[in-house]
């Protein structure tokens, strides 16, 4: 199966590779925004030539923010979400109530991943391993659980053991900068540690740019099957339609 | 940090030929689901209830060795796992059970110390009989986590580390051990610590866009300086450098100065008699410059 969909490949898949059973996690910070790297990895999933069914968890925004950025870079999501391919959920509302309530009302983080194992479970036989959940954002999870970082963990967890279980893809983003004055920064730190391949947009070191908007870092540890940890950094553009990827010092 | 994974999942304990998968429903969130799960001896849906835990390894490990003289040996990945989920009190009193238990023959447990406050970390060595910790080949100099300006430390960082180990003995003497440890792709080897200090340096010297450092070149340029008014003592005259014109070309300009020796002493002329006082010292040497003022 073409990962990528058939789309000529960049830095950035080349540099991810396959997808599958893998946990993405992404780190960003207020001077360099990687959203556009879930809508990349958005987009990729959700190309005709790939049966990937997406689950979108939002707790930053809602489905038309998405659906207009997705619709520049040429996909629709409200025609993917009828047909099946897309499920979006709403969580900018949710709030944690407590442990309790969490077990007895249906709609916290529990609940949410009942829904989601539900729902893969019911995808015909064919699609139930080509399931990519997205979450956006980690730190906005971390919010709406009132601090709880547990909660968010065994949340990741849980979502995890279905990468391993099913041979679901996750990819998460976190902001990095957040916990930057805090001692341990745990959620960001367990994230790490449970990630397969970690995306990290940084700026440049010598500040700001006009052609090139900031540097990515990916780390790819290997799906344990033969290949080996991969680092590769390279610059980015992002433009009004698309992206560019491009290794230092190569644009002229 | 090198990522050294006792199993492709985490919170697993490994007994034997026997596994408590800790991992796959830690908290009974999927009770109800039913998903197909590989063929696992037993699993854990309570990791709150430390008590049950230690049971049910003690059940597994018996039910594997029998219940005569052979013992068995626990593996735990991670204790920073459990800790989540239960107080570092109960989480060591399950650890210093375990130990204590006639059929129990050595414990393994894995622990992320960066997930960690100090004390926690320190409560779970002092239960052990021994230490590896794994850490980076190259320290941050202030405890920064990485970033790109350290792009190319963080590439060897991946697949290299220094690995340490602390023995307790019996006699109650502490032995400790240091290697390089390199991961490769299905195996782990470890190398005697090569003693290059250059390695270390560079952790301590702050990263700057300029350089801090002399090169050889011009270390050896720098001892080739001639001093002004350095008695050369071979004989020829001295000649004094202004500072201005380069030694070679400019010789019937340059004044020169008696060597005291072969030439008349001419009162009119001037003369500079120096002594150095002391050898060359590198910027920033720690010495006090002013030690062997005599006020």
């Amino acid at each position: 199966m073409e990962d990528n969909g058939g789309a000529p490949s960049n830095l950035l898949d080349d540099a991810v590779g396959a997808l599958a059973g893998r946990f993405v996690a992404v780190e960003d910070s207020v001077e360099t925004s990687a959203a556009f790297v879930l809508h990349h990895l958005l987009k990729r999933a959700l190309s005709p030539l790939s049966p990937t069914v997406v689950l979108f968890v939002s707790f930053a925004h809602p489905f038309s923010h998405y659906d207009r950025i997705l619709r520049k870079l040429g996909c629709n999501l409200a025609a993917q979400r009828d047909n099946k391919r897309f499920f979006f959920f709403d969580m900018l509302m949710w709030e944690y109530q407590d442990r309790d309530e969490e077990k007895t009302r249906g709609d916290g983080l529990v609940a949410l991943y009942g829904e989601i194992q539900k729902l893969i479970s019911d995808l015909p036989e064919e699609r139930k391993n080509s399931v990519t959940i997205m979450i956006d954002d980690v730190s906005l999870m971390e919010v709406a659980a009132k601090g709880s970082t547990n909660l968010v963990l065994d949340f990741l967890h849980y979502c995890h053991t279905l990468t391993s279980e099913l041979g679901c893809s996750l990819v998460a983003l976190n902001h990095g900068d957040i916990y930057s004055s805090t001692e341990r920064p745990t959620l960001i730190l367990q994230m790490e540690y449970l990630a397969g391949i970690l995306i990290k947009a940084e700026p440049l070191a010598t500040g700001l740019a006009k052609d090139v908007h900031g540097q990515l870092t990916v780390l790819n540890r290997g799906d344990g099957q033969g290949s080996r940890y991969k680092l590769c950094n390279f610059h980015f553009k992002v433009k009004e339609n698309n992206v560019e990827y491009f290794f230092p010092g190569s644009r002229s | 940090m090198p990522d050294i994974k006792f199993h492709s999942f985490l919170s697993t304990f490994f007994l034997g030929s026997s596994r408590l998968d800790c991992y796959s429903d830690p908290l009974g969130w999927k009770d109800g689901f039913s998903l197909e799960t590989s063929n696992v001896a037993s699993s854990c849906k309570n990791v709150k209830d430390v008590h049950k835990l230690l049971s049910t390894i003690i059940e597994l490990g018996q039910g594997l060795v029998g219940q005569g003289k052979v013992r068995f040996s626990a593996a735990i990945d991670s204790v920073s796992e459990m800790v989540r989920h239960a107080s570092v009190s109960s989480v060591s009193g399950l650890l210093s059970n375990l130990r204590s238990h006639d059929q129990v023959s050595s414990i393994f447990w894995l622990l992320h110390s960066d997930l960690h406050e100090d004390r926690v970390t320190a409560a779970f060595e002092y239960l052990s009989t021994m230490v590896a910790s794994v850490e980076p080949l190259n320290q941050f100099g202030n405890g920064q986590r990485s970033n790109m300006n350290t792009f190319p430390l963080l590439e060897q960082s991946f697949a290299k580390g220094k690995f340490h180990v602390r023995f307790k003995r019996r006699n109650g003497r502490v032995r400790v051990a240091c290697e390089e440890v390199r991961v490769e792709q299905s195996d782990v080897n470890f190398t005697s610590v090569s003693s290059d200090n250059g390695m270390i340096n560079e952790g301590l010297i702050p990263k700057v866009q300029f350089n801090l450092q002399l090169s050889e070149k011009e270390r050896l340029d720098r001892a080739s300086v001639v001093l002004p008014f350095e008695h050369q003592g071979n004989g020829k005259p001295i000649q004094i450098y202004d500072g201005r014109r380069s030694l070679t070309n400019t010789k019937d300009e340059m004044t020169s100065v008696s060597t005291g020796k072969s030439e008349t002493n001419d009162s009119s002329k001037g003369e500079i008699i120096y002594f150095r006082d002391s050898e060359d010292e590198m910027p920033d040497s720690d010495e006090d410059p002013d030690y062997d003022l005599d006020i």
